[in-house]
């Protein structure tokens, strides 16, 4: 009897675990295990229905994604580097912006409370109905951005294209700010709200301005929640699909062509798997690197200040 | 937060209290939020205004005001898709998907919050980790797999909700997961011992005690779960055909080769936000104290 509620307890945690294992395993472990072995086979359209059966390509498929030189090898690279820096410009924006509304929302005034509810609206639409509002505003010919700079401002010669050419990498960027800075709003709002009050009126007693009291208190208090924050945001806007997909179709202009993309592109519209998947991996390998590197520098900074 | 005291003089444009905010603080706290307000209402402007547009005025040069009010495009949205039919879809989805990744993480995040046990770090850890993965990685092997499925046993999980749904627990189970097991370690563990005492096993103080404590944050998850797969685009434009295809896919459908019917796509993205809105407005307290113990902690 003993051993038998023994039993019962060491094995009840793994019971409770049980579906979510199983879930695990399906939705996560056995893809990841089969789109490594599909990264070293050939996934063309002549093998998709009979993949298991499609030829080793050993590391061919690597060969060609990482030849620079080549045209599928160099497309990727530009992918990346636009990638890195649309999920760099984002991350920043998207603080400034959080940082910047949560601080002035610290203080309760007159519509305080209507402004958050406000903020976090575009946080609360769903991506696909807010991103094809945005692709009507950036429309060339009725959309709303080129009558206010052409029409009514007169700024532009003509009406540029915003989701064609140059400008498609603003436009994306402009709306991925738009839907992801209220997260960083909501997150440093919810940090700022443990710093403790007599904080600052101690140091408004001292005679510290309003500047001096973001600078040596609110600032430092953020710096753990930014760590983790701006991660987040980081892996957010790198692994972004959604908007890029809504905004501009199934093949993004060459220079706002993300990586999820470029890959969903080499996968479904080109039919190569095999070079999708090897691009899948080597992508996935980077974040790891990055995020293990990251994590490892923000936590000996936090060791050295303690 | 300033005491009556600490505003009366501001008020009163006397001496001002030393805690008071600056004048240019002020101005340029009024300045920055009219901006930022201005830039976050815009397209919700655009939306509600050109949904009541007939079509010769969001075919043409824009207007910032309808030169005649109708409802008709959201009377048309009906049928020149199956509006009803994809919005269905998106329910029957993105509640499954919320539903089945609540119930097992509950579990889950019960085991991970109370119990030492062999394996622990590797179950968390690889948790958070899938949840910093990008889907396109999920989205290529699951194809293949259901493909694969279909062509050898005949089960059509390709093009199926049921499909669907399992491809979404991809990110809302590891999101759930995370979530709830921060929550659930904010429940006291005295109240689960209290729950002991009075002659509960561990599922008892689990359902009569824990699920309760921690019931704001149950529906934080679950709201954020049904968010995030109601707006889901990259699996629902693979995964779906022609009977299954949800409202992120569906949208679409009002470009024809010749016009977009851009009132229409205004309209349908305005009846396929309500729901969602006003949940989240509804629930927002909850959602902002889940996300805080979940993500700060």
């Amino acid at each position: 009897m003993r051993g038998f509620t023994r039993l019962r307890r060491v094995g009840l945690p793994y019971l409770l675990l049980l579906p979510a294992l199983l879930l695990e395993l399906l939705v996560h472990l056995v893809p990841m295990v089969i789109g490594i072995v599909m990264s070293f086979k050939e996934l063309t359209q002549l093998h998709i229905a009979h993949w298991g059966a499609a030829p080793w390509k050993a590391l061919g498929n690597y060969r060609v994604t990482v030849d620079f030189d080549a045209p599928v090898g160099a497309t990727l690279l530009h992918s990346f580097v636009v990638t890195c820096a649309f999920s760099l410009l984002t991350v920043g924006l998207c603080w400034l912006l959080g940082t910047a509304a949560a601080i002035f929302l610290q203080e309760n005034f007159r519509g305080r409370g209507l402004l958050r509810a406000v903020f976090l609206t575009p946080y609360a639409l769903p991506v696909y109905a807010a991103v094809i509002t945005w692709a009507f505003l950036f429309q060339r010919d009725n959309g709303l951005v080129n009558h206010v700079l052409h029409d009514q401002l007169q700024l532009t010669g003509d009406r540029p294209f915003w989701l064609l050419g140059d400008n498609s990498f603003l436009a994306l960027l402009v709306v991925s700010v738009w839907k992801t800075w209220p997260f960083a709003f909501l997150v440093v709002m919810a940090a700022l709200q443990s710093i403790p009050k007599d904080l600052y009126e101690a140091a408004a007693l001292d005679g510290a301005g309003i500047v001096r009291q973001i600078r040596r208190i609110t600032l430092p208090s953020l710096r753990p929640i930014n760590q983790v924050l701006l991660l987040v945001l980081f892996l957010w806007s790198f692994n972004d699909f959604n908007t890029p997909y809504v905004l501009f179709g199934k093949a993004a202009p060459e220079a706002a062509d993300l990586l999820s993309i470029h890959i969903y592109q080499s996968s479904f519209v080109t039919w190569n798997f095999g070079t999708g998947s090897a691009m899948s991996v080597l992508l996935l390998l980077f974040l790891l690197v990055v995020t293990a590197g990251y994590l490892l520098a923000t936590s000996r900074g936090r060791k050295s200040d303690g | 937060m300033a005491s009556p005291a600490a505003r009366a003089p501001r008020t009163a444009g006397r001496r001002r209290s030393p805690t008071a905010p600056p004048r240019a603080f002020l101005w340029t706290r009024r300045i920055f939020l009219t901006a930022l307000t201005g830039f976050v209402l815009l397209p919700v402007y655009v939306m509600l205004s050109s949904s009541l547009k007939p079509l010769e005025d969001v075919s043409g040069a824009f207007r910032w005001l309808p030169s005649e009010l109708t409802i008709r495009p959201y009377l048309d949205i009906w049928h020149t898709v199956p509006l009803a039919r994809y919005f269905l879809n998106s329910l029957i989805v993105a509640g499954s998907a919320t539903v089945c990744s609540v119930v097992v993480a509950v579990f889950a995040a019960y085991a991970v919050s109370r119990y030492r046990f062999r394996g622990k770090r590797i179950f968390t850890v690889t948790v958070l980790s899938t949840q910093m993965f990008p889907g396109i990685l999920f989205l290529l092997p699951l194809f293949l797999i259901y493909v694969n499925i279909g062509n050898t046993t005949g089960v059509a999980l390709y093009g199926s909700r049921g499909g669907l749904v399992l491809t979404y627990l991809t990110f809302s189970l590891p999101f759930s997961i995370w979530m709830l097991t921060g929550y659930f370690a904010s429940v006291p563990r005295e109240l689960d011992e209290a729950a002991y005492v009075d002659g509960c096993g561990p599922l008892g103080a689990l359902f009569r005690v824990v699920v309760p404590a921690a019931l704001p944050g149950i529906i934080a998850v679950a709201v954020y779960a049904f968010m995030t797969a109601w707006g889901e685009v990259l699996f629902a434009s693979v995964m779906t055909n022609d009977t299954t295809r949800t409202l992120s896919v569906g949208l679409q459908g009002y470009a024809t080769q010749n016009d977009v019917y851009w009132n229409q796509v205004m309209a349908a993205s305005l009846v396929v936000s309500v729901p969602v809105v006003a949940g989240f407005l509804l629930l927002q307290r909850y959602l902002v104290a889940g996300l805080t113990a979940g993500a700060v902690k």
